[in-house]
């Protein structure tokens, strides 16, 4: 100890007293930082996201940024997570066409192991909902009845009663659920992509996630059945007004016509 | 002698041998007593006109019928009560949920009952039907000139009858208190309330106290089943009395005057084609019903007022009201506390404002032209060009109106902004009755002149003749001397006048301001420009006379 007091006013004293203390820091940092948790990962993982990179900068950062810091273009993804890559790329939204009132479903142009590629990047980034497993989904243990007050509660008025689609403002619209998968329907509750508020475990539980999932596939899926025959579009009284117009009177006055056309005449003209 | 014998003993035995066919003996028992023989007599060489258009009101009047029969077996099923019951139907997506007694006697009609399913969506699809039914009737009477004297007070009835469909329409189609009709109800309700002053005892009036409270399935029911279908069938008797009454209208032709009706009589003929065809209107109604499905209440639920779905809209007829909301600015006056929401007040005052234009029509016209004679020769819509291009502007108003009430599904399915097409009716409103009765007219009149050049220089052949002389000309038939009948066979009007306003001994007249609009308005019905004078006599020699065709 006499030494190092001796010693307290040597010239260099501060820049040991700094270099001490910069060492300290930075072996903080190194032993309490994520990114320790991120090397401690298994290659797999690793190597996905190496993949997903090279994916993302070839085709989205053009429009979200270098880094998924975002650009005018388009939002930043840092903390978007792994289930909105999944919805937004597995459904074609993205990489988008053009800019527009919002982003029409198309054909997916990514496979399902680039999309996971893609997402495991993009959740490196931060952290943010993870896409459901199939178990979160999958109608088993449903309450499909409840689901249906859920929906009716939370969804119909832009999605329609059964989930038909509807208009929302300058353009925009709610899209028609029948043809959305199970998986991609609860990702949008997750995340909330687009136009659509996000209803996070926190608001909508995992149990009622499930249960919206497995009325909305009873009621507007592959196997619905329309007990009253066709559905014209599930749209309520518009259609059905046209259709009564159409083929209702349409055809009553098509009948009047060959009624009246076929009368005991008196002379044939 | 022997013949004597014979004879009386013949006329003996006439009692005993002599009993009339049992069909004689019922009539001749039912006109003891009822005197069936003399409304026989009168009615039954009836004669009725043949024209499809006059078959419409067959439609309404056969589809009111069908309602009627559907309507009474659905209320041996019905529950008009709201008490809450838990849904144990067959139907899965809707086992456990709490809903009205009314939403779950619907559910046990549309899956349990026996054809309850049918019968419903016979019962629902015969209502658009009948409601389109009486719209296209009234614009046949309409475009037709039918409601001229005598007939405007039935013209009154139908446009009665067609208001009150609606308003029964309304009432029925919020009975199952499914999410969709509840959405209507509070809709109409907002509506209510709107009214100032009254609009809130109105409303806990008609709803027994706060919306939707446990009342207004029950009062609706009544109202639906019992009051107004009670008035609508009296003013259908009395529709169809005065059809009797006033003989059916006919389109000119040769033979058919003002005096007389041609056609068919009721018996043999229109009894059998009129029975045929109730037959071919439930038949096509039933079909309708078979093949699509209508107000699917499983798909929407029971009503909450908490729960609201896009698509909301009325059933068709009440689909204009909803666009008169949808476009109409929120726009509303804070006064002293008290809110008048004229974003809904003024859609629901033009709302019938709406109706009356086109019920109010026939007494304008009859005060504009100042006849009052009988009319039973029908106008063609041409001849009448103000009138038509009234019409016209009339039903694309009502269409602009349509357009707005749906303006979501014009939205995603034409793939439009909302908000555009919300402007293009708040715009339209005003500029498209505007812009479609100026071309109404502009076709009448092009028409007129069309129907003069062929009654004066008759029927393009489409045969090309190249004349000595190098010129290429196309040959006219003449028309025959009927087709010349109906084509001249209207009457035209000349402007009324207001006479001369100094009389002879100088003394000053004052034209009241009534009388002045009259004339203008008398002079743009008739006035030069306003209708093609009709080829005269004269013209028709002066042309056909000359050298040989034109």
């Amino acid at each position: 100890m006499k030494k190092l007091s001796a010693r307290r006013r040597h010239p260099l004293a501060a820049v040991v007293v700094l270099l001490l203390a910069l060492a300290a820091t930075g072996g903080l940092y190194a032993a309490f930082a994520p990114a320790s948790k991120a090397q401690a990962d298994d290659t797999a993982q690793s190597l996905a996201i190496t993949e997903g990179k090279k994916l993302y900068s070839v085709g989205c950062a053009s429009c979200h940024g270098t880094g998924g810091q975002g650009t005018t273009d388009g939002p930043s993804l840092v903390g978007v997570g792994s289930a909105a890559v999944d919805f937004q790329v597995g459904t074609g939204r993205m990489p988008a066409q053009q800019q527009g009132a919002q982003m029409p479903r198309k054909r997916a142009i990514y496979s399902q192991a680039e999309i996971d590629q893609l997402a495991a990047y993009i959740a490196s980034l931060g952290a943010g909902p993870v896409a459901p497993t199939k178990k979160d989904y999958s109608p088993d243990g449903a309450n499909i009845a409840k689901g249906g007050e859920l929906f009716r509660t939370n969804c119909a008025q832009c999605h329609n009663f059964t989930g038909e689609g509807g208009a929302l403002t300058h353009g925009k619209f709610a899209p028609n659920l029948g043809e959305v998968s199970p998986k991609h329907i609860y990702e949008a509750m997750q995340t909330g992509p687009q136009n659509m508020p996000s209803f996070p475990d926190t608001t909508m539980t995992k149990q009622n996630k499930k249960d919206i999932v497995a009325y909305l596939k009873t009621v507007n899926g592959d196997k619905t059945e329309s007990p009253g025959g066709l559905k014209l579009g599930g749209l309520g009284p518009v259609s059905e007004g046209l259709f009564a117009w159409i083929f209702g009177l349409g055809a009553l006055v098509a009948v009047a016509v060959w009624v009246a056309a076929r009368t005991a005449k008196a002379k044939k003209s | 002698m022997s013949t004597t014998t014979n004879a009386t003993k013949v006329s003996n035995d006439a009692p005993s041998r002599g009993t009339a066919p049992a069909g004689e003996r019922i009539a001749d028992w039912a006109d003891g007593r009822l005197g069936i023989y003399s409304l026989a007599k009168t009615n039954m060489r009836k004669i009725f006109p043949d024209h499809w258009s006059f078959m419409l009101g067959e439609v309404c009047l056969y589809s009111f019928i069908i309602i009627i029969l559907t309507g009474v077996y659905l209320t041996l099923f019905f529950h008009p009560s709201m008490n809450e019951v838990t849904y144990h139907g067959p139907y899965v997506p809707l086992q456990g949920q709490r809903m009205s007694e009314a939403f779950n006697s619907t559910m046990h009609i549309s899956f349990d009952v026996r054809g309850g399913l049918l019968i419903r969506q016979i019962h629902h699809w015969a209502a658009l039907v009948f409601l389109a039914g009486m719209f296209v009737h009234m614009m046949r009477v309409f475009f037709t000139g039918a409601f001229r004297k005598p007939r405007e007070v039935n013209w009154l009835f139908g446009f009665l009858l067609f208001v009150l469909g609606m308003f029964t329409g309304f009432t029925g189609y919020s009975l199952p208190d499914d999410l969709l009709s509840g959405t209507g109800v509070r809709f109409m309700e907002g509506a209510i309330l709107s009214v100032p002053v009254v609009g809130t005892y109105l409303s806990f009036f008609l709803f027994g106290g706060q919306f939707p409270g446990g009342d207004f399935v029950a009062r609706f029911y009544s109202i639906h089943v019992l009051l107004l279908p009670g008035i609508m069938l009296g003013l259908v008797v009395g529709h169809l009395i005065l059809v009797v009454y006033h003989k059916h209208t006919q389109f000119a032709g040769p033979g058919k005057t003002n005096n007389n009706v041609v056609g068919m009589p009721l018996l043999p003929v229109y009894m059998a084609k009129a029975g045929g065809f109730f037959f071919l209107v439930f038949g096509v109604i039933a079909v309708v019903a078979a093949i699509a499905s209508i107000n699917p209440i499983w798909a929407m639920g029971p009503y909450r007022p908490d729960q609201v779905s896009t698509g909301a809209q009325p059933d068709w007829y009440m689909g204009f009201s909803e666009g008169l909301i949808r476009t109409m600015p929120g726009w509303e006056i804070n006064v002293a506390g008290h809110t008048l929401v004229l974003g809904v007040f003024i859609p629901l005052v033009i709302f019938p404002l709406v109706l009356v234009a086109i019920a109010v029509y026939p007494f304008i016209e009859s005060w504009v032209t100042g006849d009052k004679r009988e009319h039973h020769i029908l106008d063609r819509p041409r001849n009448a060009p103000t009138r038509t291009a009234f019409g016209a502007a009339w039903i694309s108003w009502y269409f602009v109106l349509l357009v707005g009430g749906g303006n979501d599904l014009w939205a995603t399915h034409f793939h439009l902004s909302i908000n555009a097409i919300t402007w293009f009716v708040r715009v339209g409103f005003f500029v498209v009755p505007v812009l479609v009765f100026i071309a109404t007219k502009r076709i009448c009149l092009g028409l007129q002149r069309r129907d003069k050049d062929k009654v004066l220089h008759g029927r393009e052949s489409g045969t090309i003749k190249r004349l000595p002389h190098g010129e290429f000309i196309e040959v006219h038939e003449p028309l025959d001397q009927e087709a010349l009948h109906t084509l001249t066979a209207h009457e035209q009007y000349t402007p009324v006048e207001i006479g001369p306003l100094v009389d002879e001994n100088g003394v000053e007249r004052k034209a009241t301001r009534s009388q002045k609009l009259r004339a203008r308005l008398s002079k743009g019905y008739y006035g030069e420009n306003n209708q093609i004078p009709k080829p005269t006599v004269e013209e028709y020699k002066e042309i056909t006379s000359g050298h040989g065709h034109h």
